[in-house]
């Protein structure tokens, strides 16, 4: 074990726990006489600071990762480079909107949590053991329950960190319960380990009950049913840059160790001899086993299609159906989770090389890409919901009543967000979903697959209706009251930046995709 | 050339939101001068494309990794219908010009909703056709939604969600196509040549017809069409059936009938006569002409009569579709143009200068108002757009429908004879609602001249007149002179043909 090496893998995790540290120094030590208003704005732009200097850090970080022995601990590039990024990107973001927010006296606490939280997600990203996994989750999680209850005057706030906590530690349970029969199955932590152990030994009862239990924690995080049941009140209590950051940073992290175990799935070499004995077995046995998982995860997703857009249709709350429509969104993603390790096999001379479909490096670069928008544009949908919020003291319905004629620019970003979360063109909601379902398709266009994305797609038409029943109030509906809702200039103009990034990355939607293939396939 | 159509449309929406409030006149003002320069390059696009075929105006890599092109080309029905579009577009805002409430964000939408259809028209990649046709969807929501009259929400919901239905068919098919065959481009050129498999094409077909044929009001999916149009600002409802519905008739001729040539071929066997997926829609095609003419004889709301008769005449397109001949299909084309340009003269009639004269759509109530006598321009004005509706000879409407008869007839005769009788029931209602609106038999006592000579109406404006004369006119131009239009449609329909389909 080389502890340089570590160090160098580590740089933005490292950055990150500095800039934490940081801030707590400068708020208590510094700024404790100053008014609250500079303190929060210290502490934000300290961990806005902090996010930027762990992107550079990324990149310098490099494509090694970290291993220990022939043990692979933290990856680096692709799916970890990506998704670190976009963790630190969606992470300041958040940072932003606090910039205005009041619910919180401590502010230099509630950064630093949310800046070691953002830690726990960036190990998430790369991790490729299950302890560091499971490290990592924890981090994220406590950091989590923190942010929830951090609004200490509101008793929702409590009650939505209570009922968090209580589904987190169970759900943890679960999917620890389930690492260790990985473990007993293959006799160690190492994802590539137990996908070699496993396709040596072939699909057992055993494995499905793993990937159940691995499914139930995980599941937990993204919010997919049947653990979807501390969305609706999580999203509903916390503080709303809280909520926003369980619907962006987790969500980018959780997806991204999906990707990783989807990803460890593929044949460990892009080349097999044609003459090696082994070749058969290997061609043969990694999909079975992939195959049993990518059963439940279609269930999975499945049924957060359904639930999460027909139970949104009820809601009068709008951080409720914001927390349904991320159920939603959430299934639309597992179906390209379940189709990652799909891959083509051709005979170049004497070796037989695998390709993944697609020419953006498949299922799992869509998924990214998906993630990372649907992140950034919840995190603005939180941001409006706030300010409205504050000047009408409820998230429900008919608090957005006139807006257009309270801030025109507040309701036209609501506009922007909400329609791209639907998937109308051009905006950037509409071309992840068709860049994720291409490429479903494209690795699997078997009945199963095409009528789960035909379903995914008639759901989205569903959505159109409780997306149109906040703006319908917001554009429509004559005003109850018109007096003028003011928003914090630094919180309207990130929302503005928001909204045109939704615009710019819907009508040029080769940049992103761009962007994240240039980390490899 | 023509691109900048599309460009001008969306650039005036952007304008008209950035205006400051209360100034309705320059609001009003820029929106004709956009229209009109809209409409200036529609007709100079179609005098320079005529006597060319296939024309390619804007080929760009959009998203290069997956074959999605910027691609805006031009063909004949591209033309004609760009054409259509201009001219649905200076008329709509000609009608608009007493429209107080947010006239800015009314004009906003309005330029949204064209630059969508604009778009549909002069994309040639089935990826950036159906980014134009969802961006069209939302501004009717909102357009109906906030200035309209009889249940706004209700229609504006129904029309938002009908279209959002049928979108996600399309793109059901969209994928499918791109997918299967190979994930290398969406321009409807490569997928045409791609030689998806029959059973594919199969079941593709009837989705993407379907998706489309929901906008072009197919029976028994038209029921948003009638609420939708009713419940519509004037403008709206104009650009509703005068170009909206357009979209729809011409998705199906240009993305499913072109892109799934083979799903109109035979299955095999055959149910009561019905064989092929061709038969099931033309049947729908004439259950809607008889069907749309039916209910609207029996309406007792002046306008709903209108949304009604848009589903008759819109069944004619989608039979001109399905007969797949040289003049079935011109006749499609023609019609569509056709029905264009005389609903929108109908609905203007209706919910401009009647409505908002009388207050009143019931014909009932109407028919005690003398109208013909206290109104007599929009008397007059019914009086031509009814003749052009019902198709006689002299307007567009007649060339198109008999074109489209005579191409069933060689199809299938039994088509026509049902189109024929969804004629003779249009004679009946449109000559029912002009007799109640404008020349009810009820005498007038003497106190009621005098009541009425105390109310008089609002005298007619500028530009109603200018408006309705712009409608009446084309209809009448293309009537007595059909091969204007049909110099350009006849080529573009024969390469289409061609192009896969028998």
């Amino acid at each position: 074990m080389n502890y340089a090496d570590l160090f160098r893998a580590t740089l933005p995790e490292t950055v990150l726990e500095v800039a934490a540290l940081l801030v707590l120094l400068v708020d208590l030590g510094l700024l404790r006489k100053a008014a609250l208003k500079t303190r929060v704005a210290s502490a934000a732009w300290i961990g806005i600071a902090g996010c930027g200097v762990a992107w550079w850090a990324v990149y310098a970080a490099g494509h090694a990762g970290f291993s220990v022995g022939s043990e692979l601990l933290l990856a680096g590039g692709r799916i970890a480079g990506v998704a670190q990024v976009g963790i630190l990107v969606l992470t300041a973001v958040t940072l932003l909107l606090l910039v205005g927010a009041e619910f919180t006296r401590n502010a230099g606490e509630y950064v630093a949590v949310v800046l070691m939280a953002a830690a726990g997600g960036l190990i998430i990203a790369a991790a490729q053991d299950l302890l560091v996994i499971f490290v990592g989750l924890e981090l994220l999680s406590l950091g989590l329950y923190i942010l929830t209850a951090f609004a200490k005057k509101s008793a929702k706030s409590a009650e939505a960190s209570i009922k968090y906590y209580l589904f987190g530690g169970m759900s943890a349970a679960f999917l620890l319960f389930g690492f260790s029969y990985f473990y007993g199955l293959s006799g160690t932590t190492s994802l590539a380990g137990i996908r070699d152990a496993i396709a040596r030994s072939g699909p057992s009862p055993l494995l499905d009950v793993a990937w159940i239990l691995v499914v139930a924690g995980l599941g937990f995080k993204i919010a997919a049913v049947p653990f979807h049941l501390w969305a609706p009140d999580t999203y509903e209590g916390a503080p709303a840059p809280a909520a926003a950051f369980i619907a962006s940073v987790s969500k980018v992290a959780s997806f991204a160790l999906l990707l990783t175990i989807g990803s460890s799935w593929l044949p460990p070499q892009k080349s097999f001899d044609l003459r090696a004995s082994e070749l058969a077995r290997q061609l043969h046995q990694y999909n079975p086993a992939w195959a049993h998982l990518a059963l439940i995860l279609l269930i999975v997703a499945a049924a957060s299609m359904l639930v999460g857009n027909l139970a949104a249709l009820a809601q009068v709350s709008v951080r409720r159906l914001l927390a349904y429509s991320a159920v939603a969104h959430a299934g639309y993603m597992l179906l390209g989770v379940a189709t990652v390790p799909h891959y083509s096999i051709h005979v170049e001379g004497s070796a037989v090389v695998f390709q993944i479909p697609g020419n953006m490096g498949g299922s799992a670069n869509a998924v990214l890409y998906y993630i990372l928008t649907y992140g950034l544009t919840a995190i603005g949908a939180f941001g409006v919901v706030d300010v409205v919020e504050r000047a009408t003291g409820s998230d429900r319905l008919d608090s957005f009543l006139g807006l257009h004629k309270r801030n025109p620019h507040l309701a036209a970003v609501l506009l922007v967000l909400f329609l791209s979360l639907a998937g109308i063109p051009p905006l950037v909601g509409f071309w992840a979903k068709f860049n994720l379902f291409a490429a479903v398709l494209h690795a699997d266009a078997g009945p199963v697959s095409l009528s789960l994305v035909a379903l995914a797609i008639a759901m989205s038409a569903v959505s159109l209706y409780y997306y149109l029943q906040v703006l319908k109030r917001a554009y429509v509906m004559p005003a109850a009251d018109e007096t003028p809702i003011h928003a914090h200039p630094a919180t309207l103009a990130t929302l503005l930046l928001i909204a045109l990034a939704v615009v710019l990355m819907g009508v040029f939607p080769a940049v992103l995709q761009g962007w994240i293939a240039s980390f490899g396939a | 050339m023509l691109a900048w159509t599309i460009y001008i449309s969306f650039a005036g929406a952007v304008l008209e939101v950035l205006l400051p409030k209360g100034k309705n006149a320059l609001a009003r003002w820029l929106a004709l001068a956009i229209a009109t320069a809209g409409l200036a390059i529609g007709v100079a696009g179609f005098i320079a494309g005529m006597g060319q075929g296939h024309v390619e105006i804007v080929n760009a890599a959009w998203v290069p990794s997956m074959g999605v092109h910027y691609l805006l080309a031009a063909d004949g029905i591209s033309r004609v219908l760009v054409l259509l579009t201009g001219i649905a577009a200076v008329a709509g805002v000609l009608f608009s010009w007493n429209i107080e409430l947010r006239t800015n964000q009314f004009f906003a939408f309005f330029f949204a909703l064209i630059g969508g259809v604009y778009g549909v028209f002069l994309s040639f990649d089935l990826f950036l056709l159906f980014v134009f046709y969802e961006i069209a969807i939302v501004p009717k929501y909102f357009l109906i939604a906030i200035w309209g009259s009889t249940r706004r929400e209700y229609a504006a919901m129904k029309l938002a969600l009908y279209s959002f239905v049928g979108s996600a068919m399309v793109l059901i098919g969209l994928l499918v196509a791109y997918t299967a065959s190979g994930s290398h481009s969406t321009a409807l050129a490569d997928l045409a040549h791609a030689g998806l498999p029959v059973s594919t094409q199969m079941w593709v077909f009837p989705l993407v017809f379907t998706g489309f044929a929901i906008l072009a009001g197919m029976w028994p999916l038209h029921t948003w069409a009638p609420t939708g149009h009713v419940a519509a600002p004037t403008a709206a409802s104009m650009l509703l059936a005068g170009v909206v519905m357009k979209l729809g008739a011409y998705g199906c001729l240009r993305v499913a009938i072109a892109l799934f040539p083979h799903g109109l071929d035979r299955w095999g066997f055959a149910y009561l006569g019905i064989g092929s997926w061709r038969d099931v829609f033309a049947l729908l095609a004439v259950i809607g002409i008889i069907y749309g003419a039916l209910v609207a004889l029996a309406q007792s709301d002046f306008k709903f009569v209108i949304g009604y008769s848009s589903v008759s005449h819109m069944g004619f397109v989608l039979l001109g579709l399905m007969t797949l001949n040289q003049i079935g299909l011109d006749g499609a084309v023609l019609q569509m143009f056709s029905h264009g340009v005389i609903a929108g003269l109908l609905f203007a009639i209706v919910g401009r200068i009647v409505y908002d004269r009388t207050h009143t759509r019931q014909l009932a109530e109407l028919e005690t108002m003398h109208l013909a006598r206290r109104l007599p321009f929009a008397a007059w004005a019914f009086v031509i757009a009814a003749v052009a509706s019902m198709g006689l000879p002299g307007f567009s409407g007649f060339v198109a429908e008999l074109q489209v008869l005579i191409g069933s007839w060689s199809t299938n005769p039994l088509w026509t004879a049902g189109a024929g009788i969804g004629i003779i029931v249009g004679v009946a209602y449109t000559w029912r609602a002009l007799q109640m609106a404008f020349f009810s038999d009820v005498v007038p006592g003497a106190h009621v001249i005098e009541q009425e000579q105390a109310h008089t109406f609002a005298a007619i404006t500028w530009p109603e007149v200018t408006g309705v004369a712009l409608r009446a006119g084309v209809s009448l131009v293309v009537g007595l002179y059909p091969r204007i239009l049909l110099d350009s449609i006849e080529p573009a329909v024969k390469a289409l043909l061609a192009g896969g389909v028998q």
